[in-house]
């Protein structure tokens, strides 16, 4: 069991899934000699070859485009898109192509390829390099959406996303890469897709996140605790498609208040689904409304400090909601 | 299938293989608009003109190990890489035997894994994509098989197109990029949609050879698609072939191109019908005669009629299976 960041679990585990399946080719930009620029798949050409990591012509739907035919000829393709800012141009090759092959050809072909891409903010990224995208895709039936919030869940949900007959959208928080740090088994081991995991036990409230927002919600939880006595119970998604639904019904029932949190602008983000499951069949185990904290409908992140953090989702602003909704 | 190499005196038995596909391939485009016409199939796209650049064309690739990727109008593609007449009828009656997609595409969105067919949708020059990575996977198993990708030349306006023929350039991949320019993308005629009198002009852009040939004449595709086959087997990469085609049909059974072209236009191009072009060639070489032909017709009309038959004693899908074949 070695502790390491939530960067160094997505690259250990691209390197141990590529030792045991050489169907598995990585490509996108600056993948190759750069290591990418993040280093995610810094020394994986190294040891692989160019043929099994190649940089790419900077072309987004040719990444995801190839990767698709490829796919449908055996192989395991993990093409990255460099943020997933820039994924709209591959937007045509992952929504009408690649979500659709299986259904549209009557389960004739499949699309085994999983697209990674670095999401999120709080970087100093701005506009272009801060985008939350999950609702996008999280509504698109054919394609799988998975956002890990901690490197233990990389490993599994990354090998398990490898494994799976259909497409899969990785997206890794930017921030966490090297903010978030944890143990990591070394032996290889599978997190089912569609398995929400509760990082926290709690009784008076209930907040559900994904992705990187969950360690933040994790920050407010021990605050709400510590500070004000409130004891909040965290449910992490880690895929947002498939749904856990019963993970989300058991902890509105258990706590009958539930503040979700998510990074995404808050309107028609992915929040709004997960209200509307437990407005249909939890109803009467509420005791206050359901609330959302999110980021705000601006088109999306500013770049100076100020205006960022305006912008983010903070562990301050969990906390206060949280508290606000528990004293309710 | 035997492969018999066309040079200076065309091979007779090659000619009449490619004769019996084009005529084929006309007299099931011709059922499937009688069908429209009935009320019994709702939709026709045709590829009434395209059949020698069709047939000239998949008679060069080897159906056992190439792959192909069509678009909507290759019915004459699809028949020679294997597809039954009774299959294609299954298809524009929308019942469960479609080997497309179980009668869940529109009619001519061809597909079928065991013919090396690959799945297509509607938004065109995606697959232009596909097929650069399917021969990215041929490739990096070490095999021999090339890939295709089919289209028309409004197709090559798009970006997947360039993304397309530039990322298998770099890679020197094994696939071959086949225009069948009709002159037309619906209505808008091909001076409207490019400054360039000839598509394969557009390869010199990418470091690949471009080629452009009479579409009309089987044999001249023929060979063009076999230099450019062997070059790519031989691990010499992409080429761009543009078979010059005529349109001797509306768009498709929704569309009335009396609306955008001339009967003047409409009557110069009904000469140019490369089917009995064809018949007339093989004539004058003193290898066709009239029994032959009325032989052909009467063998092609049954085997028309029997596909009718088949197809329409199929069932339709059932309603039950609406949600099957989302993931695998």
């Amino acid at each position: 069991m070695a502790v390491m960041t939530y960067l160094e679990s997505v690259r250990e585990t691209l390197r141990q899934e590529m030792r045991r399946d050489p169907r598995i080719i990585i490509y996108g930009e600056d993948v190759g000699v750069r290591g990418g620029v993040f280093r995610v798949t810094e020394g994986l050409q190294a040891e692989f070859g160019e043929e099994r990591v190649m940089d790419s012509p900077l072309a987004e739907a040719a990444i995801v485009g190839t990767a698709i035919g490829a796919a449908i000829n055996g192989l395991r393709p993990i093409p990255e898109i460099q943020f997933a800012d820039f994924i709209f141009p591959a937007f045509n090759q992952i929504v009408e192509e690649a979500a659709r092959i299986r259904y549209r050809s009557n389960g004739d072909f499949g699309v085994p390829m999983v697209v990674r891409a670095p999401y999120g903010g709080g970087i100093h990224g701005a506009l272009y390099h801060s985008q939350s995208v999950e609702a996008f895709f999280a509504h698109v039936p054919g394609l799988k959406v998975v956002m890990p919030a901690t490197p233990y869940d990389v490993k599994g949900l990354l090998a398990s996303s490898i494994e799976d007959e259909d497409p899969v959208i990785f997206l890794e928080h930017k921030g966490a890469y090297r903010s978030i740090r944890g143990e990591v088994p070394d032996e290889r081991y599978l997190i089912p897709l569609g398995s929400a995991d509760v990082k926290r036990q709690g009784t008076d409230i209930s907040i559900i996140s994904w992705g990187m927002t969950v360690n933040f919600s994790l920050t407010a939880a021990q605050k709400l605790e510590q500070e004000d006595g409130v004891s909040a119970e965290v449910l992490d998604l880690r895929t947002v498609r498939p749904l856990d639904v019963d993970a989300i019904l058991a902890t509105t029932k258990k706590t009958g208040k539930v503040l979700i949190v998510y990074e995404d602008n808050l309107t028609g983000g992915f929040g709004g689904e997960v209200s509307a499951i437990i407005a249909e069949h939890a109803l009467f185990d509420l005791d206050a409304p359901i609330r959302r904290l999110a980021g705000p409908d601006v088109p999306a992140m500013p770049y100076a400090p100020t205006l960022e953090h305006a912008f983010m989702v903070t562990p301050d602003k969990i906390h206060d909601a949280a508290l606000n909704l528990a004293r309710f | 299938m035997p492969r018999t190499r066309v040079k200076n005196a065309p091979d007779p038995e090659l000619m009449h293989r490619m004769y019996y596909y084009m005529v084929l391939a006309r007299m099931l485009d011709e059922r499937t608009w009688i069908l429209n016409r009935q009320g019994r199939a709702p939709f026709v796209i045709s590829g009434q003109g395209h059949e020698a650049a069709q047939v000239g064309a998949a008679l060069a690739f080897d159906p056992e190990v190439d792959i192909v990727c069509p678009y909507y109008r290759d019915l004459g593609v699809v028949l020679v890489f294997g597809m039954t007449p009774g299959e294609v009828v299954s298809g524009h009656l929308g019942r469960s035997t479609d080997p497309s997609s179980g009668g869940r595409q529109m009619p001519s969105h061809w597909g079928h894994r065991a013919r090396h067919i690959i799945t297509g949708s509607s938004p065109v020059a995606t697959q232009i994509l596909h097929a650069t990575g399917t021969a990215l996977a041929s490739k990096a198993r070490g095999e021999k098989a090339v890939s295709a990708a089919f289209f028309g030349e409004g197709s090559t306006n798009q970006g997947d197109f360039h993304e397309g023929l530039n990322f298998a350039s770099v890679h020197k991949l094994p696939v071959i990029f086949i225009c069948e320019n009709n002159g037309y993308a619906i209505s808008v005629p091909q001076r409207k949609q490019m400054a360039i009198a000839n598509v394969a002009a557009r390869a010199q852009g990418y470091g690949m050879p471009g080629v452009t040939v009479d579409g009309l004449d089987p044999v001249a595709v023929y060979e063009a698609t076999k230099a450019a086959v062997d070059r790519a087997r031989a691990g010499d990469g992409p080429s761009l072939l543009e078979f010059k085609v005529v349109r001797l049909t509306a768009h498709s059974s929704d569309d009335d191109d009396k609306s955008y072209r001339s009967p003047e236009e409409l009557a110069a191009m009904r000469r140019e019908d490369p089917v009995p072009r064809f018949k007339s060639r093989m004539e004058e070489l003193g290898i066709w005669d009239d029994a032959k032909e009325q032989d052909l017709r009467k063998r092609v009309r049954e085997e028309v009629d029997q596909a009718t038959r088949v197809a329409e004693a199929a069932s339709l899908p059932d309603p039950d299976t609406l949600l099957l074949h989302v993931y695998g």
